[in-house]
């Protein structure tokens, strides 16, 4: 009974002293903290920030959306709305076409909208991910913009087709 | 009319302002190393922003804290409230009268330095029970409480462990003490008294409220402890203190076990400080080290472990000397 306590006692005594090696290990070891406004962390890899729209993969200007509107019907927040072109319109004009260069009556093809604004109001996003998970064309997707602040509620207000001609651009340059 | 003013008053007056401006000098460059220790120690850079490094930072607290409002609470008793945080650092400012800094830099050498020492520390405690009883806030109450009770606790291993030392050299005078271990370390006391210095230590930990021994300002439990309702300069009277006890704590192991000024080369006050900020370091490592105690296990290191170890310390050592 003794003994163990007193074996307890040097364990524990023991214990101390590999308590305070570890503190001096670390105390000596790089920093592992980032200092935010003059470092930023390297790899945001994985990050789910707020959505963006995916490019065609032919035209990266324009964006996959087939204006379906089902991320805004999803989304628990009601942030995203977007307008679409009338496809009427667009059918006429594909008609127009195909009837110039072959000559023959063209069947007549399923119009597809096309993509006017797409708005995000970020204020009120929570990032639940429903409107990414349940686009049928997969034409969303997660940025890792993590390093958002601003002044006034306007400046979370994205515009997301403006945005992505944005990036387009800056590729090409 | 100078004449008329005696020549140890004009000491002590130039002494205790002298000790005022190493106390406060001392608080900003705890406060900046126990920070950029901690952030060294948990990976981070610690202050940073004031000046280069961060080195203004405790500058910068410390105007903070005088431009803060004095606020005295509802219900609580105003003389002893604002009494207390002056009552527990006006005894540290006395201990420095007493500590030799070098062969040559001491205000009082008296023959009952240490007694004074342990006297005038032991009044910290008066303040804290002050402080808690007159605040009208239970935190405070409790964190008095439990100050009181562990500071009479540690307080008899502390005393237990320093009575070898009188002992071997027959003297309470610091500067006899310090003065009579030889310049290198294999002649200093804590070679001959380790067990002492360890309890001393340890004590000294309790006695000063440090980490793992922070009972009376738990965070987690009494949000601040004795000082919950202080605001402005009287918490920062506190804080203060707490510093000043530190050091003095250090300056007294530093001269009862590491040989005081002493130094293997050239010995002098730049020894002592050296050794009283190595302590002090070694205080802050072990409180970002350790997590804190819970009280009955406080109790139970002191009754059962300090005080019949610093006992059979004693006894041993009086039967060496009696051979």
């Amino acid at each position: 009974m003794i003994v163990k306590k007193f074996n307890d006692t040097i364990m524990g005594l023991w214990s101390l002293l590999v308590g305070l090696k570890v503190t001096a290990v670390n105390f000596t070891r790089p920093q592992i903290t980032v200092h935010y406004p003059r470092q930023t962390v390297p790899s945001l890899e994985g990050y789910r920030g707020h959505i963006e729209l995916v490019p065609q993969d032919e035209d990266p200007l324009k964006p996959k959306c087939i204006a379906c509107n089902t991320c805004a019907r999803m989304c628990p927040s009601s942030c995203i709305s977007l307008t679409a072109s009338k496809p009427k319109k667009k059918a006429a004009e594909d008609k127009e076409c195909s009837g110039e260069e072959s000559g023959e009556k063209p069947k007549p093809k399923k119009a597809k909208p096309e993509l006017e604004s797409f708005v995000l109001d970020y204020n009120y996003c929570s990032l639940c991910g429903q409107c990414v998970q349940n686009c049928p064309v997969d034409a969303l997707r997660y940025t890792s913009d993590v390093y958002l602040a601003g002044f006034t509620r306007q400046e979370f207000v994205f515009d997301l087709l403006a945005r992505l001609q944005d990036q387009a651009a800056q590729k090409e340059q | 009319m100078i004449e008329a003013i005696p020549i140890p008053l004009i000491v002590i007056s130039v002494g205790l302002a002298a000790t005022l401006a190493f106390i406060g000098l001392n608080a900003l460059v705890l406060v900046y190393l126990e920070r950029k220790v901690a952030g060294f120690i948990q990976r981070r850079p610690g202050p940073y922003e004031v000046g280069p490094q961060g080195i203004l930072q405790p500058v910068a607290d410390g105007l903070k804290l005088v431009g803060k409002q004095i606020f005295t609470p509802t219900g609580a008793d105003r003389v002893l409230y604002w009494l207390a945080p002056m009552i527990s650092i006006a005894p540290a400012l006395v201990c420095f009268l007493a500590i030799p800094f070098g062969p040559h830099l001491q205000i009082i050498n008296t023959n009952v330095g240490l007694i004074l020492i342990l006297a005038f520390t032991g009044i910290n405690v008066l303040a804290l029970c002050i402080a808690g009883w007159a605040s009208q806030n239970k935190y405070a109450l409790l964190g008095a409480a439990r100050d009181i009770s562990q500071s009479v606790a540690y307080e008899i291993p502390l005393l237990l462990s320093i009575l070898p030392i009188i002992f071997m050299t027959g003297t309470f005078n610091l500067f006899d003490i310090a003065s009579g271990q030889g310049a290198w370390p294999w002649q200093w006391y804590i070679v001959y008294q380790p067990l002492a210095f360890v309890i001393f230590f340890i004590c000294a930990l309790a006695e000063t409220n440090r980490n793992p021994f922070d009972l009376p300002e738990a965070e987690s439990e009494l949000t601040a402890g004795f000082h919950t309702e202080y605001s402005g300069m009287g918490f920062g009277m506190f804080f203060l203190a707490e510093y000043a006890y530190m050091v003095v704590a250090s300056c007294v192991t530093a001269i009862l076990f590491l040989g005081g000024f002493q130094g293997p080369v050239a010995s002098g006050w730049w020894w002592f400080l050296a050794k009283v900020y190595i302590l002090l370091l070694i205080m802050i490592w072990i409180r970002w080290t350790y997590p804190r105690v819970r009280f009955d296990q406080l109790l139970n290191i002191c009754w059962k472990w300090l005080i019949p170890l610093a006992v059979f310390n004693l006894l041993v050592t009086l039967l060496v000397i009696a051979i």
